[in-house]
C-alpha cells in the first residue's frame, strides 16, 4: 500500500493534475472567501465552507478520474494485480493518495482564518469542526469517484460519471423536499450528504454524521475491491 | 517449481484453456508454443494470479495461487504481453516503485543497479519511459520482472518488437537466467523456443498437443527418407535415374545452385533409406555428388504437423 500511495501522490504532481486541482480549488474558494468575508467584513467562514461542498462535487471526480481507468487503459493494472499485494492495499493506496491532495487543498482554510484573525475574532473551534466535516465529505466523495474510475477505462467517462453521481447525492435533498410520504422523506433526509454537512457549517458536531461519511467511504472502497474481484473471477 | 493440474478457463461458452496439466522443474526453461489465440497468455495469466481459473489448480513452489495469492505471487516475476509500464515515470523511479511494491528486502541501490545492468538499461535510467523505444521498453519490462530475484520467471512473448540483435541478447539473457530460475516462456516464433528452451509444450485450441524436449520432438519424426542431393549431371537424366529407384515418392529439381547443377529434393516411402541407391546410380553414370543431406524437420514442420494433425483428427471425430 505504501508503494502505491507514494507513486500516486508523485503521479498527481508529475501529471500536473494536482496543480490544476489545487489552482481551481483555490481560485473558487478564494473568490467566495473574498465575497463572503473580505467584502462584507465578516469573520464567519460558514459561507465559504458551504461553497467548498459544491466545489468538491465538481473537482473530486477530476482528482479520481485517472486512478483506475488509466491503469486499465495502459495495462499497468496487470503489474499491480500480479504483484504480492492485496486488493485492499491497491485500492486504499490510491484512495489515500487522492485524499492527501484533497486535504492539502482544504487546508487553505487555515490561511483564510489567519487573515481574518488579523481583523477580528475567529471561532477557531467551529473552523476546526468545519475543516473536519469537509474532509469527511471529501473522503466519502473520493471513495465514490474511485469506484466509478474502476468501472471504466476512459478518464473522461470516469470524470463525468463521478460528477453526475456526486451531484445526485447532493440532489437527494431536492428530491426529499418534493416527497410527500413522511417515512420516505425522512429516510432521504437521513441519506442527505448536504443536510448533514450543513449542520457542521452551523457549528453542530454530530457524531452520527461522522459515522455516515466514514461508512460511505468504507462502503465504496469495498465496492471498488469487489469490482476487481469480480473481474478476476469472471 | 510449477505444478499445473487440470487447469481450465472458460470465457462464457468459449473454452480458452481446457484441462491442461504439466510440471516445470527448478532450473528448467519451458517453452510455450502455439499460434495466436491458442491460450498461452490465458494460461500465464492464471499462473500469475491475474485471472482466476474456472477449475483446476496451479501451484507455485507448492503454494496454490488462488489460496495464498500474495505468497505465491512473491515467487513470480511476470512480464505480460504488454509490459505494465507507467510511461510518465523515469526508468529508475519505476523500478524503484516495483521494488517497493514487491516488498523487496535486498539492498535497494545495488539490486536495482544489478537488474538494470543485466537488462542493459543502465544508460537510460533517468529517461522517461514514454520516450524509450519499443526494445528498451521491453527490457524495462523484463527488469521489472527480475526485481526481488524471484525463483520463477514467466515471460509472455519477451522478444516481440525487438530487432534481431536485441532478440539474440534477450535470448542469451534468458538462457543465463534459466540456470538458477524456473522459466516459462511463450512464443509463436519456433526458432526462438528451439534456441532457448529445454522443453517445449505445444498448445493449440486450449489443449496441450505435445509436451517433450525439443530434440525428442524432432526425433519423433524420422527424416531419413527425405533428402536433398546436389548432383553434377544432366538434369533430365538424373531425374529419370532417381525415379527408377524403388520406393521413390517424388523427386523435384527446382533449384539451380551452380551452373547446370541442380539440387534434387527426393522423398521416398517412409522407412526406406535411399542414400546408398543414390550413390550407386551416381557411380554408374559417373556423376559427382556434391552434397547429400537429409531434410531435417524443423520445429516449424513438427508444429504444423502436430497442430494440423490435430484438426484433421478432430474433424474425423466429428464425423
Amino acid at each position: 500500500m505504501g508503494a502505491i500511495y507514494r507513486r500516486e501522490v508523485g503521479a498527481f504532481f508529475s501529471s500536473s493534475i494536482a496543480y490544476i486541482f489545487l489552482a481551481v480549488f483555490y481560485i473558487f474558494s478564494g473568490f467566495f472567501f473574498t465575497l463572503n468575508n473580505i467584502a462584507v467584513g465578516s469573520t464567519n467562514l460558514s459561507g465559504v465552507f458551504s461553497t467548498l461542498f459544491f466545489i468538491s462535487i465538481f473537482l473530486i471526480p477530476i482528482l479520481t478520474m485517472r486512478l483506475f481507468s488509466e491503469e486499465k487503459k495502459q495495462r499497468t493494472e496487470q503489474g499491480l494485480l500480479t504483484a504480492p499485494v492485496s486488493l485492499n492495499g491497491i485500492v486504499l493506496g490510491k484512495y489515500f493518495a487522492a485524499l492527501t491532495i484533497f486535504v492539502i487543498a482544504v487546508s487553505i482554510i487555515f490561511i483564510y482564518g489567519f487573515i481574518l484573525s488579523l481583523y477580528g475574532t475567529v471561532a477557531w473551534l467551529t473552523l476546526f469542526a468545519n475543516y473536519l466535516a469537509i474532509i469527511l465529505v471529501g473522503s466519502a466523495f473520493i471513495a465514490v469517484g474511485l469506484f466509478i474510475s474502476s468501472l471504466t477505462e476512459n478518464q473522461l467517462v470516469a470524470a463525468i460519471g463521478g460528477i453526475v453521481c456526486l451531484a445526485m447525492l447532493f440532489l437527494i435533498d431536492v428530491v426529499a423536499s418534493f416527497v410527500k410520504i413522511d417515512w420516505l422523506q425522512s429516510l432521504l433526509y437521513d441519506l442527505s450528504f448536504y443536510t448533514r454537512y450543513y449542520e457542521f457549517t452551523c457549528g453542530i458536531f454530530n457524531l452520527s454524521s461522522v459515522l455516515f461519511y466514514l461508512s460511505t467511504a468504507v462502503l465504496f472502497n469495498f465496492f471498488t475491491v469487489r469490482v476487481f474481484e469480480k473481474r478476476r473471477w469472471s | 517449481m510449477i505444478e499445473v493440474k487440470n487447469l481450465t478457463k472458460h470465457y462464457g461458452d468459449k473454452k480458452a484453456v481446457n484441462d491442461i496439466s504439466f510440471t516445470v522443474n527448478d532450473g528448467e526453461i519451458l517453452g510455450f508454443l502455439g499460434p495466436n489465440g491458442a491460450g498461452k497468455s490465458t494460461t500465464m495469466n492464471m499462473l500469475t494470479g491475474y485471472i482466476s481459473s474456472t477449475s483446476g489448480q496451479a501451484l507455485i513452489n507448492g503454494v496454490d495461487i488462488l489460496e495464498d495469492p500474495i505468497k505465491a505471487k512473491s515467487f513470480i516475476g511476470y512480464l505480460p504481453e504488454i509490459p505494465p509500464l507507467y510511461v510518465d515515470m523515469t526508468v529508475y523511479a519505476y523500478l524503484n516503485f516495483m521494488f517497493d511494491l514487491k516488498k523487496c528486502k535486498l539492498p535497494r541501490r545495488s539490486h536495482l543497479k544489478d537488474v538494470m545492468t543485466l537488462c542493459k538499461i543502465i544508460d537510460v535510467e533517468n529517461r522517461l519511459i514514454k520516450n524509450l523505444s519499443k526494445g528498451y521498453k521491453q527490457r524495462v519490462g523484463l527488469a521489472q520482472a527480475l526485481i526481488n530475484n524471484p525463483p520463477v520467471l514467466i515471460l509472455d512473448e519477451p522478444t516481440v518488437g525487438l530487432d534481431p540483435k536485441q532478440i539474440i541478447e534477450i535470448r542469451t539473457l534468458i538462457k543465463r537466467l534459466g540456470k538458477n530460475h524456473t522459466v516459462i516462456l511463450s512464443s509463436h516464433i519456433l526458432s526462438e523456443i528451439q534456441a532457448v528452451c529445454d522443453r517445449v509444450i505445444i498448445i493449440n485450441h486450449g489443449v496441450i498437443s505435445a509436451d517433450d524436449t525439443a530434440t525428442n520432438l524432432s526425433n519423433k519424426v524420422s527424416t531419413d527418407h527425405r533428402i536433398i542431393a546436389r548432383i553434377d549431371g544432366q538434369k533430365a537424366e538424373v531425374l529419370q535415374a532417381i525415379r527408377a529407384i524403388k520406393g521413390i515418392k517424388y523427386v523435384r529439381a527446382d533449384m539451380e545452385r551452380e551452373k547446370n547443377i541442380y539440387d534434387f529434393e527426393i522423398e521416398a516411402e517412409p522407412g526406406i533409406d535411399i542414400r546408398r541407391d543414390i550413390n550407386k546410380i551416381a557411380r554408374e553414370h559417373n556423376w559427382d555428388i556434391l552434397l547429400l543431406k537429409t531434410m531435417e524437420m524443423t520445429l516449424e514442420d513438427i508444429f504444423l504437423k502436430i497442430t494440423m494433425g490435430e484438426t484433421v483428427q478432430m474433424k474425423g471425430e466429428e464425423k
